[in-house]
């Protein structure tokens, strides 16, 4: 009887084209990848069919929680350069009497999120080290009409950044007196262009649903 | 440098290195670059979020007022439509003309066969030529380079004079999903003209009593 020579494999597993092929996509993924930002309110944004994607850069959007606080982000982008977040500041400083230092400002510009802190708080804001203590201070802009910083913010976006587009980001829960106030406010400066954010939700309709 | 220590080892040197094993262990690199991934494919934001284009009608200021009418537009194409509470939908055609009779609320909602069953019917024709454009596009009949489908139809849209003038407004107790929802639909059935305005006291009142109305007849059920 001839012996059954059985083959000895090697218990090693060629793991080349494995990681070849993780390579690939972890390169990918780096580099299509942008950030989730931490928002100071979730947002679930309602559905439409709109496939025109955000722009990148010269948005301000104001972020609209469902309890109807308003939360402003000028988000340049890529074109931090321009530097118009600390500009803004500076604006919105001197309207309101506080002197906001270099150290200041300078946080406000890397801030990567929206910010929702009435003025007089703002100082504490960015003082703030601990994001919890941050949290605590993000009330929402006011806007009602004593007190609209709402209003000023806009206007001095505007100024220092005149291609700046209004984007609102709601929650579909929000209720709509408070978006009617914040269109009203955007108005009276004169924009009257918004992009509501919404999700791609694909609809399509026939010549046999009018029948129906 | 290199070169120098071969010739010193020779052949013997040569078939050291053979002996190694070519093989080197990956595991530890696939395992970090699974956590990688993982941690990526987490945290993108794949689906960027989209965004939709409106333009509000421009405020007059007060100086402004007095010198200028509002735009007139025929009241037999025109259909109000009025967000109401709980994503119902109220509406009527035309205008006020008697604040003491108003015309009857009729009340739909957001489902394919409610509000876009309406504004289908009677925006057909516009609708047609739409789709028809554009299957004419996709099937090779009209040959145009592909960004001006967008411009063919907004010229299709101008050129409309017979679909409906869809004046949107707002109640008070409404919430920016509807809002949202009813500005999808106008551009998911393609109406040319469609403005958001706001809400006067009679139309609320209307609203109202239609409210009242069927809060009743739910009691009675």
């Amino acid at each position: 009887m001839p012996k059954i020579k059985l083959p000895t494999k090697s218990p090693h597993i060629d793991m080349t084209p494995m990681v070849d092929l993780f390579s690939v996509v972890l390169t990918f993924l780096m580099l299509t990848t942008t950030m989730r930002q931490p928002e100071p309110a979730t947002v679930d944004t309602p559905a439409s069919i709109s496939e025109k994607p955000t722009p990148d850069f010269n948005m301000m959007t104001l972020l609209i929680s469902k309890e109807g606080g308003v939360f402003l982000n000028v988000d340049n982008g890529g074109d931090t350069l321009s530097k118009f977040r600390p500009r803004i500041l500076a604006e919105m400083g001197k309207q309101y009497n506080i002197e906001f230092t270099e150290e200041e400002k300078r946080e406000f510009e890397k801030l990567p999120m929206s910010v929702g802190v009435p003025m007089d708080k703002m100082k504490a804001f960015l003082d703030a080290k601990e994001p919890a203590q941050r949290k605590l201070l993000q009330t929402g802009i006011p806007f009602d009409s004593l007190d609209n910083q709402l209003a000023s913010w806009i206007l001095y976006c505007r100024q220092i950044n005149p291609n700046v587009n209004a984007c609102l980001k709601g929650d579909s829960k929000t209720e709509f007196p408070v978006v009617k106030k914040i269109l009203d406010i955007l108005q009276d400066k004169n924009v009257n262009r918004f992009n509501l954010i919404t999700n791609l939700e694909a609809v399509k309709i026939k010549e046999e649903n009018i029948q129906k | 440098m290199a070169e120098i220590i071969q010739e010193e080892k020779g052949k013997g040197g040569k078939k050291k290195a053979k002996k190694h094993a070519p093989h080197i262990d990956m595991t530890p690199m696939v395992d970090l670059m699974c956590l990688l991934i993982t941690f990526f494919m987490l945290t993108t934001a794949f689906s960027k979020s989209k965004v939709m284009e409106i333009t509000l009608p421009e405020k007059l200021k007060d100086k402004d007022k007095k010198n200028q009418d509002a735009p007139r537009i025929a009241k037999s194409r025109t259909l109000n439509i009025i967000l109401g509470p709980d994503n119902k939908i109220f509406y009527y055609a035309g205008m006020v003309e008697d604040p003491k009779n108003p015309p009857v609320l009729q009340v739909t909602d957001f489902s394919p066969t409610g509000i876009r069953a309406l504004l289908l019917e009677r925006n057909k024709a516009l609708f047609n030529k739409i789709t028809q454009f554009q299957t004419d596009v996709t099937s090779g009949k009209i040959t145009i380079p592909r960004d001006s489908i967008a411009s063919g139809i907004r010229k299709l849209k101008n050129d409309d004079d017979t679909g409906p003038i869809v004046l949107i407004k707002a109640y008070k107790a409404a919430n920016y999903g509807n809002f949202v929802d009813i500005l999808d639909e106008m551009s998911i059935v393609g109406i040319a003209r469609n403005t958001f305005v706001d809400i006067n006291w009679l139309e609320e009142k209307m609203v109202e009593t239609a409210l009242g109305i069927t809060s009743t007849s739910t009691q009675k059920k």
